[in-house]
């Protein structure tokens, strides 16, 4: 039998597969249709210390091999989250969940992260400091190596679990940012977020998404995330967790074989709500074919 | 929610740019009318929502209009190709809110799904009347149908080819105990505004999965933030802020 499991910041998973945050909500709608206890683990919401609404519609598009969202963190807040969301997860879900944080300042993150990592049922945060869609904030810790670093030290003091940074792909030099949050005591990083984009509505004349501009992500921007997975777990010793475009247990393995400890699963999880589940199934056969062993690689 | 293969029966042109789908496959999960099912279709990347029109035993009727890349992909289809279909989304009409004398609403492709929800109103033995609104005489749809299962039905088209002319606020009747109603939102709004009985509003709104997870169709209600896709379509009338 084939050993899928890896570690991941200490922690040991089943196998490699996360589904990415954004696309599994509180893992309540994927619960009815397979059990998610076969998941490594799943990366939840984006969680912020106030609830937000988000931005106003439309805030999706197609595009060619994949999409672009301007969803804007709709998300309950931590409190309706460590109420709610969590009490009815631990029904269904029976292992440390990854909590995604995102925030507008150091205090917000920090506040909102002290909270979480004292939950029994996280295991995980995922600092995002990359969603390009919030206007004031969300973007530029993720894009400046000192801004990343600042929110990385003050969020650390108050953690009690490992803390992994998600990054924004959109700089010039996204090695960079992950030093500076490694030296900042990151214990993992995770990327890539989407890649900023924009449409046009050929109709109006008019940009298609109501905030402008979204992020895309599906399989059109998977060899853009494998290409700074590489360079990123080439330069850093901390994990790094391989996520963009991973629609099939291949994907999973070329994300592997770039040097991610783990690999989460985003926007297949919108077209295909068993992509998760089919990746796990395909993944021991697909290990065999290109002989690939976790413990030895 | 149901994932399943459907294998497509018919496929015809009913009037100008509208189409009829039948398709055989595992029904089990569409539990109420209002509903709809999302389909993957070769070279686009999201599924597509459409409005169940009819479902009975195995068989699945949609009526679309060719719009966009999806639906006159759909509208080139033969029977004998299979589609990946996602059914049973959404919440659907509440048929215990009807009292004796419902009255649907529908204008252009909102109509479709108003016909198994006029069926299943007939077979509860309401009296049903179906006030239906499009642009042109050419683009009407399902009259017959609706008529075949014993509505009344009143149709107003924009330049007067039949019936009133008008939009459908233009040729509502009085006394309805209920209103259900879909089609565009500003049909919506003036329906809403037009009418003080109950009613039941089936929203559009431009959608990633269908089924809850991305959060890109939410809107604001009355009782906090929804998804049309899963906490909707349907709305009813006081939760409801335009």
């Amino acid at each position: 039998m084939v050993d899928l499991s890896v570690d991941l910041c200490g922690i040991r998973i089943d196998n490699p597969v996360i589904p990415a945050s954004g696309t599994f909500g509180y893992g309540q709608e994927f619960a009815k249709l397979y059990d998610i206890n076969m998941l490594g683990t799943f990366s939840f919401k984006g969680t912020t210390w106030e609830p937000r609404f988000g931005n106003p519609t439309p805030r999706i598009a197609e595009c060619p091999a994949g999409m672009m969202n301007a969803v804007g963190l709709q998300n309950p807040g931590v409190h309706h989250v460590i109420e709610h969301e969590l009490p009815a997860l631990k029904e269904i879900f029976h292992k440390p969940v990854m909590a995604n944080v995102s925030g507008f300042s150091v205090e917000e993150y920090v506040k909102t992260c002290e909270l979480l990592t004292e939950q029994e049922q996280v295991g995980w945060i995922e600092l995002n400091i990359s969603c390009p869609n919030v206007h004031g904030g969300g973007m530029s810790f993720g894009t400046d190596p000192r801004a990343a670093a600042e929110v990385v030290k003050a969020v650390k003091k108050v953690m009690t679990r490992p803390l992994i940074v998600k990054l924004t792909p959109n700089v010039t030099d996204i090695v960079s940012i992950a030093k500076a949050c490694e030296d900042a005591g990151a214990d993992g990083v995770s990327l890539i977020n989407t890649l900023l984009g924009l449409r046009m509505n050929l109709k109006t004349g008019k940009p298609l998404l109501a905030n402008t501009t979204g992020g895309l992500s599906g399989p059109a921007v998977f060899p853009v995330a494998v290409r700074m997975v590489y360079q990123v777990a080439k330069a850093v010793q901390i994990p790094v967790v391989g996520l963009g475009g991973v629609s099939t247990a291949e994907d999973v393995l070329e994300m592997l074989m770039a040097g991610a400890a783990a690999v989460e699963v985003g926007t297949a999880n919108l077209v295909d709500p068993y992509a998760c589940k089919k990746i796990i199934e395909d993944l021991p056969a697909v290990y065999e074919k290109y002989h690939w062993n976790n413990t030895v690689n | 929610m149901k994932q399943s293969i459907f294998t497509i029966t018919e496929n015809r042109q009913i009037a100008a740019g509208t189409y009829e789908m039948c398709l055989r496959g595992d029904t089990a999960a569409i539990t109420a009318p209002g509903q709809f099912v999302n389909i993957r279709l070769d070279g686009l990347f999201l599924r597509r929502p459409i409005s169940v029109c009819n479902c009975t035993d195995g068989v699945l009727r949609l009526v679309y209009k060719a719009v966009g890349h999806g639906t006159e992909q759909m509208a080139a289809m033969r029977p004998g190709q299979t589609l990946d279909v996602l059914t049973g989304l959404g919440n659907g009409y509440d048929l215990s809110k009807a009292g004796d004398a419902p009255l649907l609403i529908g204008g252009g492709v909102g109509v479709p799904p108003l016909y198994l929800l006029a069926r299943k109103l007939r077979e509860a033995g309401k009296t049903v009347t179906v006030v239906l609104g499009f642009n042109r005489a050419d683009e009407i749809i399902l009259k017959e149908d609706f008529e075949a299962l014993g509505c009344t039905v009143r149709i107003a088209t924009l330049d007067g080819s039949v019936g009133v002319k008008g939009f459908v606020t233009d040729a509502l009747p009085q006394g309805a105990s209920c209103l259900y109603t879909c089609g565009p939102e500003p049909m919506l709004k003036a329906v809403y505004r037009a009418t003080d009985c109950p009613g039941q509003f089936s929203f559009e709104e431009r959608m990633g999965c269908g089924f809850g997870a991305c959060m890109g169709c939410s809107c604001k209600t009355v009782t906090g933030y929804k998804r049309i896709c899963t906490d909707g379509p349907v709305l009813e009338r006081e939760e409801i802020l335009w």
